[in-house]
């Protein structure tokens, strides 16, 4: 019976003490640290949420960039195709050009050897023609020195003019 | 930490033979009611006694003195200023010594074995816990260290698995007074298990007051639908009122009881049978028994802690239970009445 009856001066200093420790520990323990704790998961919850939306915003970079770079692969490619049809271009006028130019240079000579030729032809035609009043002229000089000669020759010309 | 349970288990035995080696004959029951009960003096153990202040009211006179002055050179108890020890109580003492019978007036809060073994349990929370506060403003919002990581645990346990799970959403409300129940009954639930320990959790008076202030906080924070279901409990006929109300009055009362019970005789009975199985090796008077006492004593010492811990659990989160019933709101009061429709 002893053991189950509370005794007056334990119940009292149980009663002084526990509220003593009640308010004391709420205080100065409890109220700091559940704050603490609650801040600390709140702030962790954060963190959390923030990886995953620089997860998120990652993915996006990353899907941009891809983008980018495939525009960026069309883009050097046409620009490939631009320049190696450009240069096609270049290499196929440069070779009409030459060709024209050939053809042209030759005509131009063709032309000019013709001119040459025709040229060099009334020259040997008046050469021939001077060295051919030269040598009658001569002939006749020489011939016709003579009387005789002369006589003869007329009489040549006198004959042949009958004859025909 | 083996080393100190060794310890604890030599210390345990030594006061239990200070105890035989008192009177000639050994008497079990006397034994074991000396250890359990409260007392005006400390036994560490055999000659290292801290004789502790008496404090009396006679009258709305504080009277305070050792006591010591209870004891003469010889042990024996005598009078001192017109009080008397006897049977652990204090009575006061006509001129012949002799206890007077049903004087009013006098009541004693001496700080006894039980007391002085609280406070030091609250020197023990005070100094944990504050530092532990102070460890978590030093390294805010940082992971946990040393003692602020072993409790950490508890706490966020005690606040989901306990606080929240039973209470609700008003849950923070009572987390101060779940902690503080928590852990002062646990610390002195194993401050008890101590060589020399004081069986604090193990006396009603303690319990009493654990349970009165559960009961005091269920109540004042009833709700509308507390008071609802005890005064008019819903789905039940009119006319059996003057029987429910007196029934859930009662039971508002019974829960906070056995709170009460339940440490008291667990801790008690713990402190017990530790006690009985040491109390063989005196009654069978031979060493042989001595190894198999002390292998189940050890074993029931490990018990006991385990316990303590449990103990302090369900005293917790019993009341969180209480608190739950007072605040929660019964939007299906309604249907009660017609549960058997669905």
């Amino acid at each position: 019976m002893e053991l189950v009856t509370p005794g007056f001066g334990l119940i009292f200093w149980q009663l002084v003490t526990f509220l003593i420790v009640l308010f004391l520990l709420t205080k100065f323990a409890w109220k700091p640290i559940m704050n603490a704790l609650r801040e600390r998961e709140t702030s962790i919850e954060h963190a959390l949420s923030a990886a995953e939306k620089a997860k998120l915003e990652m993915q996006g970079l990353k899907a941009e960039n891809e983008k980018l770079l495939a525009e960026a692969r069309m883009e050097r490619d046409k620009i490939l195709k631009e320049a190696s049809d450009a240069g096609n271009a270049i290499v196929e006028s440069a070779k009409n050009k030459a060709n024209e130019e050939g053809a042209r240079m030759i005509a131009q000579a063709r032309e000019a050897i013709e001119n040459e030729k025709r040229a060099a032809l009334a020259e040997v035609k008046n050469l021939a023609a001077a060295l051919s009043v030269d040598i009658a002229e001569r002939i006749l000089r020489k011939e016709l020195s003579d009387p005789q000669a002369q006589q003869a020759l007329a009489q040549d010309y006198i004959r042949e003019v009958t004859l025909n | 930490m083996k080393k100190l349970f060794i310890l604890l288990f030599s210390f345990l035995t030594i006061t239990a033979h200070a105890a035989s080696s008192e009177g000639g004959e050994f008497r079990p029951g006397d034994m074991i009611t000396h250890h359990i009960a409260d007392d005006y003096s400390w036994h560490f153990a055999d000659g290292v006694v801290l004789y502790l202040p008496v404090v009396l009211i006679d009258n709305g006179q504080f009277v305070s003195f050792s006591s010591s002055n209870f004891y003469d050179e010889n042990h024996n108890l005598v009078p001192y200023r017109g009080y008397k020890m006897e049977h652990g109580h204090i009575y006061k003492v006509n001129e012949a010594g002799e206890p007077i019978e049903g004087y009013k007036g006098l009541y004693d809060i001496s700080i006894t074995k039980n007391v002085a073994s609280m406070f030091v349990s609250v020197a023990l929370l005070f100094f944990v816990f504050f530092s532990i506060a102070g460890s978590y403003k030093k390294n805010a919002g940082k992971a946990p260290r040393g003692m602020q990581s072993f409790f950490e645990p508890i706490i966020i346990f005690i606040r989901d698995e306990i606080a929240k799970a039973n209470i609700g959403p008003k849950y923070e409300r009572y987390m101060p007074y779940l902690l503080t129940i928590f852990f002062f009954i646990w610390f002195n639930n194993l401050l008890g298990l101590m060589p020399g320990g004081a069986n604090l959790t193990g006396n009603i008076a303690v319990t009493l007051v654990l349970a009165a202030m559960t009961l005091l906080i269920t109540v004042f924070s009833g709700n509308k639908s507390y008071w609802g279901h005890i005064f008019a409990t819903p789905g039940v006929p009119k006319w059996l009122a003057p029987i429910m109300i007196p029934v859930e009055l009662i039971g508002i009362f019974t829960k906070p009881f056995s709170l009460m019970v339940r440490l008291f005789a667990n801790i008690t009975a713990g402190h017990i049978i530790i006690l009985s199985l040491f109390s063989l090796i005196f009654i069978f008077q031979s060493i042989a028994v001595g190894p198999l006492s002390v292998a189940f004593a050890t074993f029931m010492n490990f018990l006991e802690l385990f316990v303590a811990l449990l103990q302090a659990y369900i005293f917790t989160l019993l009341s969180a239970m209480y608190f739950g019933g007072a605040v929660e709101e019964h939007d299906h009061v309604d249907d009660m009445g017609h549960g058997d429709a669905h």
